[in-house]
């Protein structure tokens, strides 16, 4: 009946075919144990259909679901040095970029996009927790920025859904820089009057909550996120003892008045489009059953090899 | 003294001299001086040797020497008229965050700083230099003063990060410092800052988005502790001499990498065997770095404070 049932389902039904999983592969919610189709998972936007659990879902997936049509197009990011520090632990730095890399297929830790949801124009950028951790180094602030420019740019407001176990220590100080860095991306849009808001998902920690990710005109999470400055396990060998149930999850969070709101991720997308066109002064979108936009359901895609790879400009007529 | 486990073989020669020394005060017949001071040479030889080329480990130590002149000590000794401002106007003052008004070279300023104590009472007092909200609020709401006031705000940065707690976190550490982070940006007025010891982290950030940056010779800047980066990428807390290594955390690649503007040189031996000329040095760096910064217009200054970091990351470093 709604918009994602109607028009988004092919489109992640081709994702998944075309990755060829077999039918019968399930994943066991790690919450509650139920055996899940990945084919119902992946339409249910990887939340588990008995308890809710959000897991973890890619930057392209979640854009797919989340714009009209499925379609979206990548907003270019500036490359940074590659190895500033030349750092090497047990691995070299550039090692662990390839494997990341071969892993995701993607190229990096964010994804920035523009595209319509329901109408209504917006940039959006998603931090992705499968590529090393999600840290944020030098590109992940080099996609902020450009995320930003981009919205100021079309005047439209930015999106952000954050992820990440902290900062990319292989890019050491230089990492910690992205917290002024990408405070000044915020800063722009806040200059510009355009509504920027975050949506804090499961893990949002250290340096990325202490920048951008807390700065949001409007502050969402997903349930169950965790969210946090020092992990629990750091506080709990410092205070030397138990944390509560529940302890820096979203829902905490809210009580304790550091968020606006908690929100389910099939909710999301209606509830990002009504808070944009208030803050936008946009008359309200058409709920319900919307014509099909004039394109035909993405099904032919060709897979995301490269990196650069982009939903062609045709498909958006 | 104190001395770090590396300065052992000098702490053995400078004891040698000083029981010498000690004994011929309890025996005028005793002549000890030509030997005590051939001591001293050697133990002189030794510092030289031991601080010409210090490991990044090495470092840290020095930045964390308990006899370091910290944030109170250079508000004595660089300031007049300090006037103290506390709390943040919501829950508590934050001890480990010391602020206020005062005159630098008679001109009002505000300074802020964080403060880690000199033995165990202050140390419990100050948290050891790690803020929790509060504290980082404090220093938001005296920023906003000095825009408000035009006053210049210079920040003394020496901190092991900001504090890991329950009722840190129940209180939004995360939002404190990112706001803070935030206010320094907007700021209309010049703002320096000096790493006088240890920049732990986004609890250094939040004092440190200055126009003008200066470090001492021997502290550090990092986006982890060399411990804390071990124990994540080693699995071993105990490679923290790797990982100091590997993180570019001293000073001096901090210049390279264009993240800092200046490095203020330290006595030799470190800035705890030279206390008064470190604060000195350090006052003489906070008068250029404010020179650079005075008549600018408010723009200018936000701007420039602006360019600086967005250009970050365009130096890198070779092996
Ligand atoms: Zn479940």
């Amino acid at each position: 009946m709604n918009w994602i049932s109607n028009y988004v389902r092919p489109k992640i039904n081709s994702l998944f075919s075309r990755r060829e999983v077999p039918e019968n592969l399930w994943t066991k919610c790690p919450e509650c144990g139920t055996m899940l189709f990945h084919r119902e998972l992946a339409e249910n936007l990887n939340v588990c259909s008995t308890c809710d659990h959000h897991m973890g879902i890619s930057p392209r997936d979640r854009f797919a679901a989340m714009f009209d049509g499925g379609i979206f197009t990548e907003v270019e990011v500036p490359q940074p040095l590659a190895d500033p520090l030349v750092f090497r632990d047990q691995k070299k730095y550039p090692e662990r970029m390839k494997a990341a890399r071969n892993a995701t297929g993607e190229k990096e830790a964010m994804l920035v996009v523009e595209g319509e949801m329901a109408r209504t124009p917006v940039v959006a950028a998603a931090q992705d927790f499968s590529f090393m951790a999600g840290s944020m180094g030098m590109y992940v602030g080099n996609a902020i920025i450009a995320a930003a420019e981009r919205a100021v740019q079309r005047k439209c407001p930015l999106v952000l859904f954050a992820a990440a176990g902290g900062a990319r220590m292989q890019e050491g100080i230089l990492s910690l820089m992205q917290m002024p860095r990408t405070t000044v991306a915020v800063q722009m849009l806040r200059e510009a009057g355009l509504p920027y808001i975050c949506v804090l998902t499961h893990p949002t920690t250290g340096g990325v909550t202490a920048s951008y990710a807390m700065l949001g005109d409007v502050q969402i999470a997903e349930p169950n996120a965790l969210i946090c400055f020092a992990g629990p396990r750091v506080i709990e060998q410092t205070i030397r003892e138990k944390l509560p149930e529940g302890f820096q999850r979203a829902e905490y969070l809210l009580d304790h008045g550091m968020l606006d709101r908690v929100t389910h991720r099939k909710n999301m997308r209606e509830e990002l489009v009504t808070i944009l066109r208030m803050l936008m002064n946009q008359p309200p979108a058409i709920k319900g059953d919307l014509p099909a936009p004039e394109i035909k359901p993405v099904i032919d895609l060709p897979p995301p090899a490269t990196p650069e790879a982009v939903i062609p400009e045709k498909a958006a007529e | 003294m104190n001395y770090l486990e590396f300065e052992k073989p000098l702490s053995e020669i400078e004891g040698k001299a000083e029981e010498l020394r000690a004994l011929a005060r309890g025996n005028k017949e005793m002549d000890v001086e030509k030997e005590a001071a051939a001591l001293d040479k050697k133990a002189e030889t030794l510092l030289k040797d031991l601080y010409k080329d210090l490991t990044p480990w090495r470092k840290c130590q020095v930045a964390r020497h308990p006899d370091r002149p910290h944030c109170k000590d250079y508000i004595e000794g660089l300031f007049t008229d300090y006037t103290p401002l506390a709390g943040d106007r919501n829950f508590a003052d934050d001890h480990a965050i010391m602020g206020g008004l005062a005159r630098f070279n008679d001109n009002p300023v505000v300074v802020i700083g964080q403060e880690k104590g000199h033995d165990t009472k202050t140390r419990i007092e100050r948290n050891f230099g790690m803020a929790r909200p509060e504290g980082y609020r404090k220093a938001i709401r005296l920023m906003d003063l000095a825009h408000r006031f035009r006053l210049p705000v210079i920040t003394l940065v020496d901190t092991p990060g900001a504090y890991p707690g329950k009722g840190a976190e129940e209180r939004g550490q995360a939002e404190a410092i990112a706001r803070a982070t935030q206010k320094c940006l907007e700021l209309a007025v010049p703002m320096v800052t000096v790493v006088i010891g240890e920049g732990g982290s986004g609890g250094a950030v939040a004092l440190a988005t200055a126009n003008r940056i200066a470090m001492l010779e021997h502290s550090v800047y990092s986006v982890i502790s060399p411990e804390g980066c071990a124990s994540i990428l080693w699995k071993d807390a105990e490679k923290m001499r790797e990982a100091a290594e590997a993180l570019r955390l001293t000073a001096q690649d901090l210049h390279k990498l264009g993240v800092i503007d200046r490095i203020i040189k330290e006595p030799l031996g470190g800035a705890q065997r030279g206390r008064r000329e470190t604060v000195e040095a350090v006052g003489k760096a906070i008068e250029m770095m404010l020179k650079e910064l005075t008549g600018r217009k408010p723009d200018w200054l936000i701007k420039d404070r602006r360019n600086k970091f967005l250009d970050m990351g365009s130096k890198g470093l070779a092996a």
